[in-house]
């Protein structure tokens, strides 16, 4: 092993612990894809299946969220827009002119991206507020034009007839099925981000989270990387919403409303806002709560819909936010090691705790 | 009906509309001058305020009709407990959740206020279930006709509220002690602070301020289009889209920013589609936000 480490020039101690870091991931990411194959052993009932399904369709969307949100500081309220474009040009394409899902789904991503750039490039001048209002606007245009242009959509009634999804002469039908598919699509999302984020773009994002101005000094094309996010994560989006179309085989206006956009931001605000491996657990966490309350709520209140679980939603994210802004993933992670500290810390300084301390 | 008479017919919904678009943008105004946040629940604080007001009025079931409220006090006093129970509301929130969280970052706390809307709308949806709630009419009686247009007495109440309100605030803030604070902390909290200006009571001051203007808002605009759980997003975000119009700081071009907002709304819906109405509202956001972005007019919305 060197001592100076041939990337950055810094001690072999460094490098260490840049490899330890770098397999970390690589072993979490080998042991979740193990445990995600073996896992419909155990969830055998379709309805439990279809909660993994729709998991894996959020997971997609908060990692692609996550990037933008955490890692680059650009706040969307908006995603839910991507995710609806990706489903109904997917529907558009298969059930209206008879594509096969494939080249649908490639066309629905280019699509998706080429808007999210067309819209980034003018909503990027805006910051905070602006941006967020901005966003937000987005989704009501959206699901206005979505609900009025009935000829196209189908209006309120959405948009019907979408085909299964099929690979070679294998029509998907099973749950079984959708979720190793949708699985392994988030498993490649999961892979290349992980990779965009220890890279040097990754780098580059979160000079531009810590300070745009600062970012930009030191030669960052902050404007450049912003956009590349945002279509990224917008075809990230869009391959969720393909999924979903073919999953279904039905989309209708209401799953693409702010609402859902606001519960993808409760997602990453779960997972913390820099963490794809939170987005995950967010996804994951937020989605099952979701469920619960779904089936929770009617008992509590006679008849309430599933929409009274917005109070709930909206609770968590006021609570999160004021007491463990970095989410919740990082917050108790935080307590845990200011615990493990104290705790070793209590015996008397040995020298390793020494060490630790700058 | 001539096309003069249709048009003036769009003129007067457009005020109408435009006179609740600028008194939910005065609340976004007020409250982000003096604490800089801007509240995304300003709308439905509107949505509590003609809720509350409907179930003192009438006999209403609450919790999906487990509990009933029968007691059918006159509106006008309806009315009053309704703005001060809001406002108490306005004030818990902040107390609750926005003091908690001082210091936080701007993304952190468009999180918060963005959540506290929503929980305010599952709340409503909880107790108040879908069911839009109409009121009656302030004063019933028949229409004024000008030129073949028709106005009606509760258009006149809307828009004579919101010239009311942007007076009393008015006076308010340029002749009383409490408004000159309220000033001061928007024009400099920390000078604020050192001339002896409690900064949080100002900012508390600010949300219970806010809330009470929404919720009447909320109210006059109810005999003419009712009003739901769900109605208070829309209001937000096109009070927000007046506010900008201000800069989010400067409260007359907010009201002129509300005004202009209606009558692109109405006479949009009137002349293009009805169907999108909801769009041009934000179709005109994004124009106003670009151009502004741009730089033309010598700002740049940068918010550290």
């Amino acid at each position: 092993m060197s001592t100076v480490n041939r990337k950055t020039g810094l001690p072999g101690r460094f490098q260490l612990a840049d490899w330890i870091t770098h397999h970390q991931n690589l072993a979490a990411f080998l042991a979740l894809a193990a445990m995600l194959a073996i896992l419909p052993l155990w969830v055998t009932n379709n309805y439990q299946r279809s909660i993994l399904v729709f998991i894996g369709f959020n997971t997609m969307l908060t990692v692609g969220l996550s990037l933008l949100m955490g890692y680059t500081g650009q706040i969307s309220l908006g995603h839910a827009v991507f995710f609806g474009c990706g489903a109904y040009i997917t529907g558009l394409l298969t059930a209206r002119y008879n594509w096969s899902p494939w080249p649908a789904i490639v066309a629905a991503a280019v699509l998706t991206g080429l808007l999210a750039y067309l819209v980034g490039v003018p909503i990027f001048k805006l910051r905070g507020h602006y941006l967020a209002m901005a966003t937000l606007g987005l989704n009501i245009i959206f699901e206005t034009v979505v609900v009025t242009e009935t000829g196209w959509t189908g209006g309120s009634n959405g948009l019907l007839g979408i085909p299964r999804l099929s690979i070679g002469p294998w029509v998907l039908k099973s749950e079984l099925s959708y979720y190793y598919v949708t699985w392994a699509m988030t498993l490649a999302i999961l892979a290349v981000s992980l990779n965009i984020v220890n890279s040097r773009v990754g780098r580059a994002l979160r000079a531009i989270h810590a300070s745009e101005l600062a970012a930009g000094t030191m030669g960052v094309e902050v404007d450049a990387f912003k956009l590349k996010v945002l279509t990224l994560s917008a075809v990230y989006a869009s391959l969720a919403g393909s999924l979903f179309a073919f999953y279904l085989q039905i989309v209708t206006p209401s799953s693409f409303s702010f609402i859902f956009s606001i519960e993808l931001v409760v997602m990453v605000a779960v997972g913390g806002l820099s963490s794809i491996w939170g987005a995950i657990f967010g996804a994951a966490s937020v989605t099952l709560l979701g469920e619960a309350l779904r089936n929770i709520m009617p008992r509590l209140v006679r008849g309430a819909s599933a929409e009274a679980e917005l109070l709930a939603f909206g609770l968590i994210l006021v609570i999160i936010m004021i007491f463990m802004p970095d989410g919740l993933t990082a917050g108790v992670a935080k307590r845990l090691r200011a615990r493990r500290q104290a705790r070793r810390e209590a015996p008397g300084r040995t020298e390793q705790s020494a060490d630790a301390m700058p | 009906m001539s096309l003069e008479s249709q048009l003036l017919q769009y003129l007067f919904a457009g005020l109408t509309l435009g006179s609740i678009y600028a008194l939910i943008a005065l609340g976004f105004v007020t409250i982000y001058n003096v604490t800089g946040i801007v509240n995304f629940a300003q709308g439905d604080f509107a949505m509590l305020g003609a809720l509350i007001t409907v179930t003192l009025y009438q006999r209403t079931g609450l919790f999906n009709r487990v509990i009933t409220v029968d007691l059918q006090l006159p509106l006008p006093l309806a009315i009053v407990v309704a703005v001060i129970l809001t406002t108490l509301i306005g004030v818990v929130l902040y107390v609750l959740a926005i003091r908690p969280a001082r210091g936080a970052s701007v993304i952190s706390l468009i999180i918060i206020t963005i959540g506290l809307s929503i929980a305010l709308r599952g709340l409503g949806l909880i107790i108040w279930w879908t069911d839009p709630y109409p009121l009656p009419v302030f004063t019933p009686g028949p229409p004024i006709e000008i030129a073949g247009a028709v106005l009606t007495r509760q258009n006149v109440w809307v828009i004579g509220t919101m010239l009311a309100i942007v007076i009393g605030l008015y006076l308010f803030f340029e002749h009383t002690l409490l408004g000159k604070a309220l000033r001061a902390c928007a024009v400099n909290r920390d000078a604020a602070r050192l001339m002896g200006i409690k900064a949080d009571q100002m900012a508390l001051f600010s949300f219970a301020l806010g809330a009470a203007v929404s919720a009447i808002a909320g109210i006059v605009i109810t005999p003419s289009t009712f009003m739901a759980y769900d109605s208070g997003t829309l209001l937000s975000l096109k009070g927000f889209v007046a506010a900008i119009m201000g800069g989010l700081t400067n409260a007359p071009l907010a009201v002129v920013g509300g005004l202009l907002l209606g009558l692109v709304e109405a006479f949009g819906a009137g002349l293009l589609s009805s169907a999108y109405k909801d769009a041009f509202a934000f179709l005109t956001m994004f124009v106003l936000l670009l151009v502004w972005a741009s730089g033309l007019f010598g700002r740049r919305l940068v918010e550290a």
